[in-house]
């Protein structure tokens, strides 16, 4: 603990994280860019995540981190066990107990609260880039709100799928004036957007972070023909039997055999723990409830 | 400096954070709060500067200013003392309201408001943010809308007509703390404001 000063950064990081943040929380939506420092893992594992939860952070805060909806994989492990070390903060897996929730292309399935912050992971920033490679080209586009290149994608879709086929990272216009990448969230969770916590959103190797108010106005792109719609797997969750919530397919054999589970793995847990009970489910055994007291 | 602005040096070493580290993320957190929830406030203490400016602004400075950020300081609460406070506890440089990342005064003081950085349409984060004294807490005059308000928010705002033309800037603009006694409130650019109401 005492080898390193609250939460890892200096203070001095901190500082530029947290100007960057208020000016994003100040103008939905707009990427601000930020000195993105190295941390001690690779890009990819959610360094601007990570610094964004550093300068969020105070001794007081519980922490939950997921990966793809998980408390129990290895990036999330190793995220919460950095802030168990840097920061001496409580952990927790389970949604409600916690303050501060850093994620990796999940929105967790219980409705987040105005007391709670969402910090999510982002890879690549800017919606427009696998369409406009430069970002002097994306920039002038973002500021001259010229969205059309993204609408013909879309269209794109359309005419070679017969709907849209974008199913994760689905673009989003934030009260009605910037375009924003959601971050690789399946689409199902785009409705989720619109909610009572604060959102922020780092991205450490593209070093740009942006935030969403709570109640800011979030659509999702679409056409009056072809309307947004937030699909998940048609099935229900084979352990906990939710119909409502996001499923992963786990691919159980050689011949063919599956199971549909929830991927928000506290929410699955908390609704056996209440005994619902799925198609390959059992009673939830005691032993798998949260690890933080 | 010159030798008239040679600061109290009994005043302005003291009334630092106790632990820097906690004490601003506390501080970060209620201004973070206020931001994303226009109209609210909270409370936000930790430093005490020299007389002149409240709590709140002091540990606003000393939260988010270094010496990366340009500080103006308007006339009502320029100092040789304060000068001194801050530079001593943020290294921050003092600017003129043209070049100021952060403005502290009283609202008077501060005006005119077109006078600071707004952003550019490919930057606007580049925009001045300003923290506004108000001698006390007094009744809303004023109701908001838009992000970070649930269904609408109510604010005393010392001039509405000059923060509405400042929101029609958007998203360029002037970002705007309001600091009272251990309390602040904020209004980013991103609000609509009706006056009365």
């Amino acid at each position: 603990m005492s080898e390193y000063n609250f939460a890892y950064l200096d203070e001095q990081t901190k500082r530029m994280i947290r100007r960057a943040i208020l000016k994003g929380l100040a103008i939905p939506g707009y990427q601000v860019p930020f000195a993105s420092r190295e941390m001690p893992m690779p890009y990819g594992w959610g360094t601007g995540g990570v610094q964004v939860s550093a300068a969020a952070l105070t001794p007081d805060d519980t922490l939950k981190v997921i990966d793809q909806g998980a408390d129990d994989t290895t990036n999330a492990v190793s995220i919460r066990k950095f802030f168990e070390r840097t920061a001496g903060v409580a952990t927790t897996e389970e949604t409600e107990r916690a303050s501060i929730i850093q994620t990796r292309h999940r929105i967790p399935e219980a409705a987040l609260r105005e007391d709670q912050i969402l910090v999510y992971q982002v890879p690549i920033p800017e919606p427009l880039r696998f369409l406009e490679p430069r970002e002097t080209e994306t920039r002038k586009m973002h500021s001259l709100e010229e969205y059309g290149l993204m609408h013909v994608k879309l269209y794109e879709d359309i005419s070679q799928h017969g709907q849209i086929a974008t199913s994760y990272a689905y673009p989003v216009k934030v009260e009605g004036r910037y375009v924003m990448d959601p971050s690789p969230i399946p689409k199902f969770d785009n409705p989720k957007l619109e909610m009572a916590a604060i959102q922020l959103f780092g991205a450490g190797r593209e070093q740009r972070i942006y935030a969403v108010p709570p109640y800011t106005k979030v659509v999702s792109l679409d056409f009056e023909d072809y309307p947004f719609e937030a699909t998940k797997a048609d099935h229900a969750c084979d352990l906990c039997a939710a119909a409502d919530s996001y499923l992963d397919e786990v691919i159980m054999d050689d011949a063919g055999g599956r199971m549909f589970v929830c991927s928000d793995t506290d929410y699955c847990r908390s609704r056996r723990a209440a005994g619902h009970v799925g198609r390959l489910g059992s009673e939830a055994p005691l032993s798998t409830g949260p690890e933080a007291a | 400096m010159t030798a008239s602005m040679t600061p109290d040096t009994t005043d302005i070493y003291s009334g630092g954070f106790a632990d820097p580290a906690v004490a601003s993320a506390h501080g970060f957190r209620a201004a973070m709060d206020v931001m994303a929830r226009p109209g609210t406030w909270r409370s936000l203490t930790g430093a005490r500067a020299p007389a002149g400016l409240s709590e709140a602004a002091a540990t606003l400075l000393l939260t988010l200013c270094d010496p990366e950020t340009g500080v103006y300081l308007a006339q009502d609460v320029d100092s040789a003392a304060l000068r001194g406070w801050l530079t001593f506890h943020t290294g921050a440089p003092l600017v003129p309201a043209t070049e100021a990342d952060f403005a502290v005064g009283g609202w008077d003081a501060l005006m005119p408001l077109d006078q600071f950085r707004i952003g550019c349409s490919q930057y606007p984060d580049r925009s001045a943010t300003l923290v506004v004294e108000l001698p006390e807490r007094r009744a809303p005059n004023a109701t908001l809308t838009g992000p970070g308000i649930k269904d609408s928010a109510r604010l005393y705002l010392p001039d509405s007509a000059a923060l509405q033309r400042n929101a029609m800037l958007y998203p360029l603009g002037v970002d705007l703390f309001f600091t009272s006694g251990a309390d602040v409130a904020a209004l980013p650019r991103s609000t609509q404001i009706t006056q009365g109401g």
